[in-house]
């Protein structure tokens, strides 16, 4: 169990230094294929992803709304992703620390196109072979789950 | 030698385009000629492009109603309705057994007839299509949210719900007439006594414009004829409901010869809103009945059956103004109203002329009082009194008749096989064309609404013959389509039906497509035994009942692996699919199961129930092609001898769920 953990977060974190080498460009909204071959190299906190998300003011922590997708994410999520371990998806447990919150609710609401333009979300597939589901999840539902996140620290 | 058979190559194309001008020329005056040569392109629906209308049509022997487009004649889904569907799990999967349950017990198969839309002001409205079975008299209400049965309601006193499932024009009402007359109430008696003695109840089932929720509001008991097809009446015949008699010789044996002796049946014209003030003022009898009415909960994803114990009767014969007949002859079998509601068109299969009478004239007839007796107390409105005109030697064996929105009727012709156009008011025959053959039902999208929708017309066909690639003594049956936006009707495209198409219903698709539901949503899931996570899954022992609480997602079952199950067992699989995008549905099945698999939309709950007789590891996985790991959508029930001491176990990649 811990064995699988460490494999997982060492592939994660492989995964990230990939991602983060080179110059970076802050074009990250872009919904076009050619602007996410440039996303490549991009910083992953300033890759907003491609959707219905283009930029999203975080304040303090709303513990009501953290609760909220704290259920969301038990109804809708876990069928694929655990908060502590790799399941069928990657392991949630720090994920507002290494992704943007844009591009966390993007691969949420949007995730075909996600898996099909945004290279860390390419590579995420590449690796875990099942393509992110999309849930139908609204924008409200999308930010109370971010927000459960970010209780996961 | 190369040159010599080039030359001879172009010597023999030239011959050739000389040929077909020929062919051509000879051609253009006829009705397959030049004009219809581009059929293909008018049918032809490009890849990723959609079809102008929805036709829902009937699946008859099938039990089913089909949803074909048009103008393509591409076939995009069968709903099952009275018969059991092992490939959806419906009347199968323990939430849909209800649906076939009748007074007579579990039904497994029906004989769907006359889909009908619903309606209002005259118009369809894309909410509802009704259908009705002959065998064992049920109408289904079928929704166009998500083109599944939602309810389905058997009608007493009947015996061959043939003259159904009509509906008002505000769908205030949908019409259940019996096509066998029979002793009301059911009992032991020699069939050589039927005249007299034998009834025929016509229903009318109230429809809750909210829910679509039918309710079986009244019945009249006619004379023991046979009644045969129905249309309403609508604008100025609003109120009123014509239904075609046969038999009025009240025969009971050898119906082709004996059944067929008047020169004259008739076509019973119903004043409904007469009934309603009758019902009011309390006219009725109440008989006890004994009737199913199964409705399938969108919430619950479960069918239940509650039972209906009475009915209300008006009896004709007692209620003056209800009921009058119009004499049509020589056995009617349509019975079409054209758009204005002026003109009710019987088609006497056994005529050489098409009858058509008058709303107006059929008002000032009871006005008048011009009566030519009656019929167990039912005054027969004098034949001349009522006659608008006759469409004079049309052709063979009239069936039916529609219209399009600009005055001309269409009527089907069995013996003769074709389809004429006529003219309302003036009755002259505009048209003809074959049909392949042996046509019963024709359709115009809206063709017996205030509002039809000219362009297409489809002929529903009996018999295929050498029509398409031989299949042994079995072949299909057939639609045709025609357009019929010109003069003269063009045939278009042949394309083969789900059983038997009794009659069809069309409707352009922008009435329907966006409400089509995708989802189901988790949320609103309130099956008894859904859960709303992975780590909700459990197994749970009742005595010799196992049941599996089991979840499904792209691509594994949680859990995946169950032991503590012993042969003997009856294991019920409760099976929440938490998806929630479109096009995902996920099927299960377990292997030596004896009814059928389960195809499981996103968001919904089913139970599927599985009775282990051998001792092994079985596997269960799911059978709808779901994602790129579909294969891998496995798992394993473990099956121990009677009182094995296996505990219950259940889990997915080691871990024991719920943690």
């Amino acid at each position: 169990m811990k064995k699988m953990k460490l494999i997982s977060t060492l592939l994660l974190t492989g995964l990230f230094l990939v991602s983060c080498g080179g110059d970076k460009k802050d074009n990250a909204a872009s919904e076009t294929k050619t602007e996410a071959v440039k996303t490549e190299n991009l910083d992953p906190m300033l890759d907003k992803g491609v959707g219905p998300i283009t930029r999203i003011e975080i304040g303090a922590l709303d513990q009501a709304l953290a609760d909220k997708g704290k259920a969301i994410f038990a109804a809708k999520c876990t069928a694929c992703h655990k908060i502590e371990k790799k399941y069928i998806g990657p392991a949630l447990q720090g994920i507002t620390k290494k992704q943007s919150p844009e591009w966390i609710m993007n691969m949420i609401l949007n995730p075909e196109n996600m898996l099909a333009n945004n290279a860390t979300a390419k590579a995420l597939l590449a690796e875990f072979n099942a393509p992110m589901a999309n849930q139908n999840l609204t924008q409200d539902e999308a930010r109370a789950v971010y927000e459960y996140f970010r209780t996961q620290e | 030698m190369k040159s010599i058979v080039r030359n001879a190559f172009l010597a023999m194309v030239v011959l050739s385009f000389f040929t077909a001008c020929n062919k051509s020329g000879k051609k253009d005056g006829q009705a397959n000629g030049a004009l219809a040569s581009n059929a293909a392109e008018r049918v032809y629906v490009a890849p990723g492009k959609y079809d102008e209308f929805y036709a829902f049509v009937s699946g008859g022997f099938s039990g089913q109603l089909s949803v074909y487009g048009l103008p393509s004649g591409r076939l995009f889904r069968v709903i099952p309705v009275f018969s059991q569907d092992p490939e959806k799990g419906y009347g199968y999967s323990e939430e849909t057994k209800a649906m076939m349950m009748t007074s007579h017990g579990f039904v497994p198969w029906g004989d769907a007839h006359h889909p009908d839309i619903s309606q209002t002001n005259g118009e369809l409205d894309g909410r509802w299509v009704f259908i009705n079975e002959n065998n064992t008299p049920r109408i289904a209400r079928i929704s166009l949210k998500t083109f599944e049965t939602s309810e389905i309601l058997e009608i007493p006193n009947s015996a061959g719900n043939h003259t159904s499932a009509y509906v008002t024009e505000n769908t205030e009402y949908v019409v259940a007439g019996t096509r066998f007359s029979v002793p009301i109430p059911q009992r032991d008696m020699p069939i050589k006594d039927y005249k007299g003695n034998f009834k025929g109840a016509i229903s009318f089932i109230k429809v809750d414009q909210e829910s679509g929720q039918m309710d079986l509001s009244f019945q009249i008991m006619m004379p023991g004829f046979d009644y045969d097809k129905a249309h309403p009446g609508r604008g100025k015949s609003h109120g009123w409901f014509f239904f075609t008699t046969y038999n009025s010789e009240e025969a009971n044996s050898l119906l082709e010869v004996n059944a067929s002796q008047n020169d004259k049946d008739f076509i019973a014209a119903v004043n409904w809103k007469k009934a309603e003030e009758y019902l009011k003022a309390g006219k009725f009898t109440t008989m006890p009945v004994n009737y199913a009415h199964n409705n399938f909960n969108e919430n619950t994803h479960t069918a239940t059956t509650t039972w209906g114990k009475t009915v209300r009767v008006l009896n004709p014969a007692e209620c003056p103004g209800l009921v009058y007949f119009l004499p049509t002859p020589k056995s009617p079998h349509g019975c079409d109203v054209d758009p204005t509601g002026e003109y009710i068109v019987g088609s006497g299969k056994l005529a050489a002329s098409i009858t058509v009478h008058s709303y107006t004239k059929m008002m000032a007839a009871i006005e008048n009082k011009k009566f030519d007796g009656d019929a167990y107390g039912i005054p027969i409105l004098k034949y001349e009194a009522v006659l608008a005109g006759t469409v004079v030697q049309p052709g063979l064996g009239p069936l039916h008749t529609e219209f399009d929105a600009n005055g001309n009727a269409y009527t089907s012709f069995f013996i003769s096989s074709e389809v004429v156009k006529w003219k309302l008011g003036t009755w002259e025959v505009l048209d003809r064309q074959p049909v392949f053959y042996s046509i019963g039902h024709l359709m115009i999208p809206g063709g017996n609404s205030r509002k039809p929708f000219g362009k297409y017309l489809v002929a529903m066909n009996k018999i295929t013959k050498d029509r398409f690639l031989p299949t042994g003594p079995e072949v299909s049956q057939s639609a045709q389509l025609f357009d019929i936006s010109g003069d003269k009707m063009q045939l278009l495209l042949d394309f083969p039906t789900i059983g038997e198409p009794h009659y069809a219903a069309g409707i352009p698709a922008e009435k329907i497509m966006a409400n089509s539901q995708k989802i189901y949503k988790l949320e609103e899931n309130k099956h008894t035994n859904a859960i709303k996570g992975e780590s909700e899954g459990k197994v749970v022992r009742k005595g010799n009942e196992v049941h599996v609480y089991m979840t499904m997602i792209r691509s594994h079952f949680a859990p995946d692996n169950i032991e503590g199950v012993q042969v003997g067992d009856k294991v019920f699989f409760h099976i929440t699919n938490l998806e929630q995008d479109y096009d995902v549905p996920h099927g299960f099945a377990v292997l030596g199961n004896n009814n059928s698999e389960l195809l499981i939309m996103p968001g919904r709950t089913t139970t599927l129930v599985w009775e282990p007789k051998e001792v092994g590891v079985w596997p269960f996985y799911c059978t709808d092609f779901c994602s790129a790991l579909h294969q891998e959508m496995q798992g394993y029930i473990r099956i121990s001898p009677k009182n094995s001491n296996v505990p219950i176990s259940y889990t997915l990649d080691g871990d024991k769920l719920g943690k």
